[in-house]
């Protein structure tokens, strides 16, 4: 009997967390999976069937590979799996093959490479302090902590429905910020460089990255003021570093050189043909930006400001991906979205350079770039919100501002996914998941902050009871109206316009609180 | 309570759990002429939607019993006939007389989802909330631990939400349950009531009549048969007479309407032609009924809620093991109050609801079920041994052994391995299931004998089911009358 104990693992409370989640991402597998599974399948077929020359120039299928070639190597590993469970799978002709034992293998081994996230989730713990309210389990930061990673909405919904391959790559992700916290510089150097060559949508928070280490690594001391000691420069770090980054890009984009493909891979990982935004508008600044060109070219109709002659055909809320022009407004050029993403995270970058603050300084340098690279980038999947929340959770069981802020922007953002999975089987899924994890982060972080403020003030309590309004109009009354086949993107077009500005406030709140920070660096151990 | 944020999450993960495991494929799905038993559910909305009532029971030729004639009692009926009228107001299609027969299609099978997650949540998850929370002697959290362990209990969600055989198990477990708690909660009249509701719902739970009536019973005779107890007597007798006539007004206009519903419930013209069948029959009652004698007799001598829910118990798994012609999914009703017993006997009941689970791993195979099944019973296991610390909890006092114990070792002086052995039995048990599944989804059986498996399958919860039998009677005759049971005693 003791024996079973041990295994049961009595009283550990996060092996019954990861178990739990884990079981729930199985009862997952018939849900409905997107065009991303067909992708996956293509790519395996692609590192399967075919030699690395011709990985990024197949072009059978319209789902060409368009990830750095160390993901195209984990499909190539994977493929070799997957070839004892249906052969047929590898076959590059076989487009849109989807047999149940396709699905059964695509879907497992998602759920197990999120053993990566499950044990940066444990890392993560070990390191966060957070204070302690009450000497329950329930009410330490480590549980409430691994509740908001392990069963975060966004991550189950997007992976394990929606299909993707996010749970091992934010694993690597929080586990190199893990390794920055534990003073392992040069580990979570080396992770970040891999996970860069596995999804390069992560550069959004390379600046971050570089600068931290630049500043806090690369400078072994500061002065007594937490200024920059220029003289405590440390050659052999900079150089280590680099060699670490140049080492880990030869290994992945050495066989490419070799072969003289390097434009072409660039060319399918950079593809800027695309639109200022995509079928679904990310609600970020550029949401705000076309709602109000939309306003504002509605009432130059009526007023008669505008020619209606002059106006493009496409509407950008067609559904399709393409190059347009604003009507009212100036257009957006890839240009002018790279500059004022710099801009937005210059402010933070600063802060980090000149009043660093250690890991947790890092850390929200890494949100505020994620978080404006989402606000202005080009072509913003509503996917890459993610990258803020999941960092910004280790922030949450700190300060009771940071709290709040995560819980707008959590909020907001996984009920900007929502238009992802449409299918009505899903719906309750998606409403009872995002009820579960809503009503647990609000109620565990109050219970954790209790003693201090609460957490939100009327206008942002009214905001966030607002979603629930809006998504009965949505999904239940909007179809049952005459305007649902004159104007199918209205659902759309409000979802995002109103989480954008959801969005933009915690953006806005997040930077405030970090520049109002006072610049005095603690003297004793971060 | 302060933790209804936890109570909330708890009742959405249940919630969560129905409905993925409801997104799997159902029984007899695309399979004409007959189709499965969702094809019956709809079959009856049809039914009871286009037919006057008095045409429910009776072969016609608008109502052809063969094809899934009704064969539960008035409630489903109504319950059926109100989802035809939503049914009707989204596609009237679904219930098109004569024309709807094997009708399926995506938002058919979603609606007939949907009538059950909402039939559970209106009556069956507020029961085992509202049970839990009036639990006594218990802290908030093992209160709501309690009730997600019960919302995760398998058997439950396989049947009502995967197998979609004779769904709207819920329902009448939770008119059952709503009665268990009036009548533990001294409302005895809606307590009567409450499972009056739930015999008019399904005939099944008569195996749950004798329990509720020996506890009122005990009841009377305890407030004594001349003042209190005759008053109660008669007002019991009242409600539960009352609650019958309403549910069959209908049919009670003709005698051959009530003969022909009595006849569609208790299909006793099914293979009862020889008189030595009719003899073997006989002796199957009587046995039953002597296995479940002692319980009542002490129960109606002794009324406690505690030793009620143990009855109820060992009622429901004695007809279950001796009745005629039982269907794997009657363990259900023996599953219902071994999950009220849960947080005394945490081992046990654990150990019990996987047997349960197991023993329909035939028919659950025969639906593709393997994974929600294993799925859930995984998950059904970790939070029962998170939670109550099941191998923690094996000692004699614990598993409410240590009355029996101790009376043998005045016999048997080296009695004294009781709880080890059970440990024991329990290793040998859980490795026979996991043996016996993989046994199953993995070989083929011989040529010779195609049901091997199933018969294993059965043979083996057969014999756990009475060692349960066993035990749950020990408990009952040998429940202590003193110390801590005292304050149980209502």
């Amino acid at each position: 009997m003791a024996a079973l104990t041990i295994a049961a693992g009595t009283g550990n409370w996060f092996s019954a967390l990861a178990l739990g989640v884990t079981l729930l991402k199985c009862l997952l597998i018939p849900t409905y999976y997107s065009t991303d599974f067909e992708v996956h399948r293509n790519w395996l077929a692609i590192t399967h069937s075919l030699p690395i020359s011709q990985w990024y120039y197949e072009a059978t299928s319209e789902w060409t590979l368009d990830y750095p070639p160390f993901f195209a190597w984990f499909e190539y590993i994977l493929s070799h799996v997957a070839k004892y469970f249906d052969q047929e799978m590898l076959n590059v002709h076989n487009l849109n093959y989807s047999s149940s034992r396709t699905l059964l293998f695509q879907r497992f081994s998602v759920i197990f490479t999120d053993i990566l996230f499950v044990y940066a989730v444990h890392e993560c713990c070990k390191c966060i302090g957070g204070k302690k309210v009450g000497k329950e389990l329930t009410e330490k930061p480590k549980f409430i902590l691994s509740v908001l990673l392990l069963w975060n909405f966004g991550l189950l919904i997007v992976d394990h429905i929606h299909f993707q391959y996010n749970g091992f790559l934010f694993g690597l992700m929080l586990l190199s910020i893990a390794r920055l916290f534990q003073k392992r510089h040069m580990e979570g150097a080396f992770l970040f460089a891999v996970l860069l060559h596995f999804k390069h949508i992560y550069l959004y928070v390379a600046p971050a990255y570089g600068v931290y280490l630049l500043r806090s690594y690369c400078f072994t001391a500061n002065k007594s003021d937490g200024s920059i000691r220029w003289n405590s420069f440390s050659f052999v770090r900079v150089i280590s570093l680099g060699l670490v980054v140049f080492l880990v890009s030869a290994l992945s984009l050495g066989p490419f050189l070799a072969l003289n493909q390097l434009h072409q891979v660039f060319s399918r990982l950079f593809p800027f043909k695309r639109g200022l935004c995509h079928a679904y508008w990310a609600p970020n600044f550029w949401a705000l930006y076309n709602g109000l060109d939309k306003v504002l070219s509605v009432i130059g109709l009526k007023l008669k400001f505008l020619d209606p002659n002059k106006i493009p055909k496409a509407s950008m809320t067609s559904g399709l991906v393409q190059q347009f022009q604003h009507t009212v407004l100036p257009s957006v050029t890839p240009l002018a979205t790279l500059i004022c993403t710099l801009i937005a995270i210059l402010p933070s970058i600063f802060c980090l350079w000149f009043k660093p603050q250690g890991p947790r300084g890092f850390l929200r340098c890494l949100i505020l770039c994620a978080l404006s690279s989402f606000m202005f980038g080009w072509h913003v999947h509503e996917k890459a919100i993610l990258l803020a929340i999941l960092p910004m959770s280790l922030l949450s069981v700190g300060k009771a501002g940071d709290a709040s802020v995560f819980l707008i922007l959590t909020t907001t953002g996984h009920y900007s996914l929502f238009p992802l999975l449409f299918t009505a089987p899903e719906l309750p899924i998606k409403i009872l998941l995002m009820l579960l994890f809503t009503i647990y982060s609000i109620s565990s972080l109050k219970t954790l902050f209790r003693k201090e403020k609460p957490l939100f003030n009327w206008m942002e309590t009214f905001y966030l009871l607002g979603l629930g309004p809006l998504e009965v109009c949505c999904e239940f009354v909007f179809p049952l109206t005459s305007w649902k086949l004159k104007y199918p993107f209205i659902p759309l077009l409000l979802t995002s316009v109103y989480c954008a500005v959801g969005i933009t406030y915690a953006w806005f709140k997040l930077y405030v609180s970090v520049l109002i920070d006072p610049p005095v660096v603690k003297t004793k151990k971060q | 309570m302060e933790k209804w944020y936890l109570m909330t999450i708890v009742v959405l993960i249940g919630l969560t759990v129905r409905w993925t495991v409801s997104l799997n494929p159902y029984s007899g799905a695309g399979k004409p002429p007959m189709f499965g038993d969702y094809e019956a559910q709809r079959h009856w909305q049809e039914i009871t939607f286009n037919l006057p009532v008095k045409q429910w029971y009776f072969n016609s030729s608008d109502n052809n019993l063969q094809y899934w004639g009704l064969d539960y009692p008035p409630l489903t009926a109504y319950h059926s006939l109100l989802c035809a009228y939503v049914a009707k107001f989204i596609n009237a299609d679904w219930i098109a007389l004569h024309t709807s027969r094997g009708y399926e299609s995506q938002a058919h099978k979603l609606f007939m989802r949907s009538t059950v997650l909402i039939a559970d949540l209106l009556i069956y998850i507020p029961a085992v909330v509202l049970y839990c929370c009036c639990l006594k002697e218990i802290s908030t959290k093992k209160k709501i631990a309690n009730v997600l362990c019960i919302l995760l209990y398998p058997g439950l969600i396989l049947i009502d939400y995967g197998h979609f055989q004779n769904i709207y198990n819920s329902v009448s477990l939770g008119f059952a349950l709503w009665g268990v708690l009036g009548v533990s909660c001294d409302w005895d009249l809606l307590g009567s009531l409450a499972f009056c509701l739930a015999i008019n719902y399904k005939q099944m739970e008569l195996y749950h009549s004798l329990p509720f009536f020996c506890f009122l019973l005990g009841k009377c005779f305890k407030k004594g048969l001349k003042g209190k107890g005759l008053v109660l007597l008669v007002k019991l007798a009242c409600t539960v007479v009352a609650s019958f006539i309403l549910c069959w007004l209908p049919f009670f206009t003709e005698r051959e309407q009530t003969l022909q519903v009595l006849r569609r419930l208790f299909p006793v013209d099914r293979g009862l032609f020889e008189a030595c069948l009719k003899t073997f029959l006989f002796f199957l009652f009587c046995f039953t009924f002597l296995s479940l004698l002692p319980a009542c007799i002490k129960l109606t001598l002794q009324p406690s809620s505690k030793g009620f829910k143990f009855t109820l118990v060992s009622c429901a798994l004695s007809f279950f093991l001796f009745s005629f012609q039982v269907h794997e999914k009657s363990i259900l009703l023996v599953s219902l109050p071994v999950c009220l017993v849960l947080s005394d006997i945490p081992f046990m009941s654990t150990w019990f609801l996987l047997v349960s689970t197991f023993s329909m791993l035939p028919l659950l195979l025969k639906d593709e079920l393997l994974m929600p099944s294993v799925v859930t019973t995984m998950a059904f296991f970790i939070a029962c041994v998170t939670f109550f610390s099941i191998f923690e909890k094996t000692s004699e006092e614990e598993l409410q052994l240590k009355s029996f114990s101790i009376s043998v070792r005045k016999y048997l002086p080296c009695f004294t391995f009781l709880s080890r052995i059970i440990q024991y039995l329990f290793l040998i048990s859980v490795t026979t299931m996991v043996l016996l599944t993989l046994m199953t989804v993995t070989l083929d059986p011989p040529q010779k004998l195609p049901d091997l498996f199933s018969v294993l399958v059965c043979f083996v919860s057969c014999l756990n089911f009475l060692f349960f039998l066993v035990y749950f009677n020990i408990i009952i005759m040998w429940d202590s009358q003193n110390g801590r049971n005292q304050k149980k005693i209502s």
